[in-house]
């Protein structure tokens, strides 16, 4: 990498100062203040309209194998979401998924 | 023990599971980092200030490909969008907090803080804000340390963990096991399938919009559900 220190820590700054900026966005300007109900009623949706989008590409398309499609790790996400759904126990969800994942591995090669 | 406390504590134990993917994460982060050439300062510099992973990962594997800083710096931004839902989600039970509490509350608004204290708020409506605030912050007490600690051993030590160990699908596996136990309605796992069809059809969108766009429509349609539930009266 051919960045000087000052591009380096230009980034590292900016990144944190928008990072936080996003973050802090509605709690600071917001606040205490009503938001409308119909919006309310969008945002009881935040986490299963965000998370379950962020990880599906890393479940057909892996980090690990390069973006092939590995059934072990097919395996493994099918494990934690069955898990996770009846049991609602993350760390049950978490340690089944995992185990899942090893056993498919010894098992499929 | 007080209310307070006793709500700092239960943070503090959903927070506990996660330092099994927070330590792997963050011995990644310091490994890779230092790899494509950032000095321990300067990695230790990002992994405080910036506290979020998946943003830190993106900037430094466009960094190794020499990107104009400008690039890096909007992709970072575009993988933390989903952090202004997060803030706006949560605005509703932490808004009323001072104006420092909230500002500390922004700086460790992480996946793993957000999903924990969002599923207890709502469990919980009569909450105080101390005990909501207890919970919030106890759910980082373990957390944002070891996420800097394990960043400085990768950083120092170097060494790469064997992909065998498919350390990548860790992270996977807890956002499914955070995610799963919330489907409680018709109109949670509606919104839970648009997300994930919507970000696989438009995966090949740059800037992480495929993940905004199914994200918006995702939520429209838990609420369009929730509308049309409640009318029928099911």
């Amino acid at each position: 990498m051919n960045y000087s220190s000052l591009e380096i820590w230009t980034i590292i700054g900016l990144m944190a100062l928008g990072s936080f900026l996003i973050r802090f966005s509605f709690l600071g300007l917001v606040g205490n203040r009503e938001m409308p109900k119909w919006f309310l009623r969008h945002l009881r949706y935040t986490p299963l309209a965000v998370m379950p989008g962020l990880i599906a590409p890393l479940v057909l398309w892996p980090a690990g194998t390069e973006g092939q499609t590995d059934p072990a790790r097919l395996i493994a996400a099918a494990v934690a979401v069955t898990i996770g759904i009846t049991s609602k126990n993350l760390i049950a969800a978490v340690t089944g998924g995992m185990v899942a994942l090893y056993g498919a591995q010894y098992f499929l090669g | 023990m007080s209310r307070t406390q006793s709500a700092y504590w239960q943070g503090f134990r959903a927070g506990a599971p996660f330092i099994l993917v927070v330590i792997p994460f963050a011995l990644l982060f310091g490994v890779v980092a230092t790899e494509a050439g950032l000095k321990v300062i300067e990695t230790m510099g990002m992994t405080v200030l910036v506290i979020a992973g998946t943003a830190q990962f993106a900037a430094i594997a466009l960094m190794r490909d020499e990107a104009p800083t400008y690039i890096v710096l909007a992709t970072a931004m575009a993988v933390n969008l989903r952090m202004a839902m997060y803030s706006a989600s949560i605005t509703p039970y932490l808004g009323q907090a001072t104006l420092l509490q909230r500002i500390f509350v922004g700086y460790l608004l992480v996946d793993q803080s957000y999903a924990m204290s969002i599923t207890k708020f709502e469990t919980n409506p009569d909450l105080t804000m101390r005990q909501k605030l207890g919970f919030f912050f106890g759910t980082m007490t373990l957390i944002a340390p070891l996420w800097y600690v394990f960043t400085l051993v990768g950083a120092l030590v170097g060494q790469a963990i064997p992909p065998q160990f498919a350390l990548d699908f860790a992270v996977p596996i807890t956002f499914i096991a955070i995610t799963a136990p919330m489907m409680r309605t018709p109109a949670h796992l509606a919104a839970a399938f648009v997300s994930v069809t919507v970000s696989l059809l438009l995966a090949f969108l740059p800037y992480n919009l495929w993940l905004m766009i199914a994200a918006v429509l995702a939520m429209m349609t838990g609420a369009q559900v929730e509308l049309w539930m409640e009318r029928r009266a099911l």
